[in-house]
């Protein structure tokens, strides 16, 4: 009974999901749905405009589907969106200048990672050789004291 | 020795990058529009809905643009340093009213004291769409020649005032026309 319970609430966040909007033409009806799911609602940071039930991140969206039936680009949509409110608005932000360290410095870490652990294994494996071979010369060195013993001794039994 | 000095300073260079970002404040959005004109509008005002205001109004003047509404819970800690300002004449305080009832605005003004020259009605958001409104309240300073100076994101505070607002108004008056 408690699961059920708890299933119903889990479930019952569906009923209030935000009012999308439906544009006539199909087309641009997709271009809303990826716009709103690109940009940022600037009042609950880590939410779209697509998901966010903010007073603003509805009127983003009016505006969104009032300029695609105006028959905007998608670019002008977006250019409209970062004149205002700038980069941060994109969840892709534009490749250039100030956002460079945004894009480059995941690749650069993965690169340093690998360079690392590249390093690590390297450094292992020759320590491991160095250690095998000094086992083989030792062992290499008992049996020559060996042989030459019985050598030595002349007797062979 | 090296073992332990270069976990030493990656230690240091990330505590060094932790702690500068525990000073940011991330709600903080760059606004694009410093140095900029001022977006248009033509907007009714709050007391006489017939009679609408424009930028090109107050050319010549410097102006405060304070963007408030009586559902806000922080403009409510920000209007009596409104008030005070207001008592200083220094600037023309226009008030944009976003998303409001009237009703509910003129309530507010009446109880809590009137500090703008002149409010006007955003009722549908779309003048605060159009100045990348995103927290209310916001206070954008406008020069003599309609172009954004500074803009807060937040209630202004007394500090704010003394130490930001009032010695920028006192060096935008000073600009010629």
């Amino acid at each position: 009974m408690k699961r059920l319970i708890f299933i119903l609430i889990l479930l019952s966040g569906s009923c209030y999901a935000v009012d999308s909007r439906q544009l006539s033409d199909p087309k641009q009806q997709e271009s809303y749905e990826t716009l709103t799911k690109e940009l940022r609602c600037l009042v609950c940071q880590n939410q779209t405009i697509a998901d966010s039930n903010a007073e603003l991140a509805s009127d983003l969206r009016r505006q969104v589907s009032e300029m695609l039936a105006q028959g905007k680009s998608k670019e002008e949509i977006v250019q409209f969106m970062t004149d205002r409110y700038g980069d941060f608005v994109l969840y892709k932000p534009a490749f250039k200048g100030k956002t460079l360290l945004l894009w480059i410095a995941p690749i650069a870490f993965l690169v340093i990672g690998l360079i690392a652990v590249l390093l690590v294994i390297r450094s292992k494996k020759a320590k491991e050789k160095l250690t095998s071979d000094t086992e083989a010369l030792q062992s290499d060195t008992e049996k020559q004291k060996k042989i030459r013993s019985l050598l030595d001794n002349g007797e062979v039994s | 020795m090296l073992k332990y000095i270069i976990p030493l300073v990656l230690f240091i260079i990330m505590a060094v990058f932790l702690g500068l970002g525990l000073t940011l404040n991330p709600s903080e959005i760059p606004s694009p529009f410093i140095n900029k004109p001022t977006p248009n509008f033509s907007a009714p005002k709050l007391n006489a809905p017939q009679e609408k205001l424009t930028p090109a109004d107050l050319k010549g003047q410097v102006w405060l643009f304070n963007v408030w509404a009586s559902w806000c819970v922080s403009c409510r800690s920000e209007h009596p340093v409104l008030n005070d300002l207001a008592k200083l004449n220094a600037v023309t305080i226009i008030g944009l009213n976003y998303k409001d009832d009237p009703v509910d605005a003129k309530k507010w003004l009446d109880t809590l004291g009137n500090p703008y020259n002149i409010s006007i009605m955003d009722q549908e958001g779309r003048i605060g769409i159009d100045y990348g409104v995103y927290g209310v309240p916001e206070t954008f300073v406008i020069d003599k020649k309609g172009v954004i100076r500074y803009k807060q994101t937040g209630p202004v505070t007394v500090v704010d005032l003394q130490k930001t607002l009032i010695p920028l108004l006192d060096k935008l008056q000073a600009e010629p026309q």
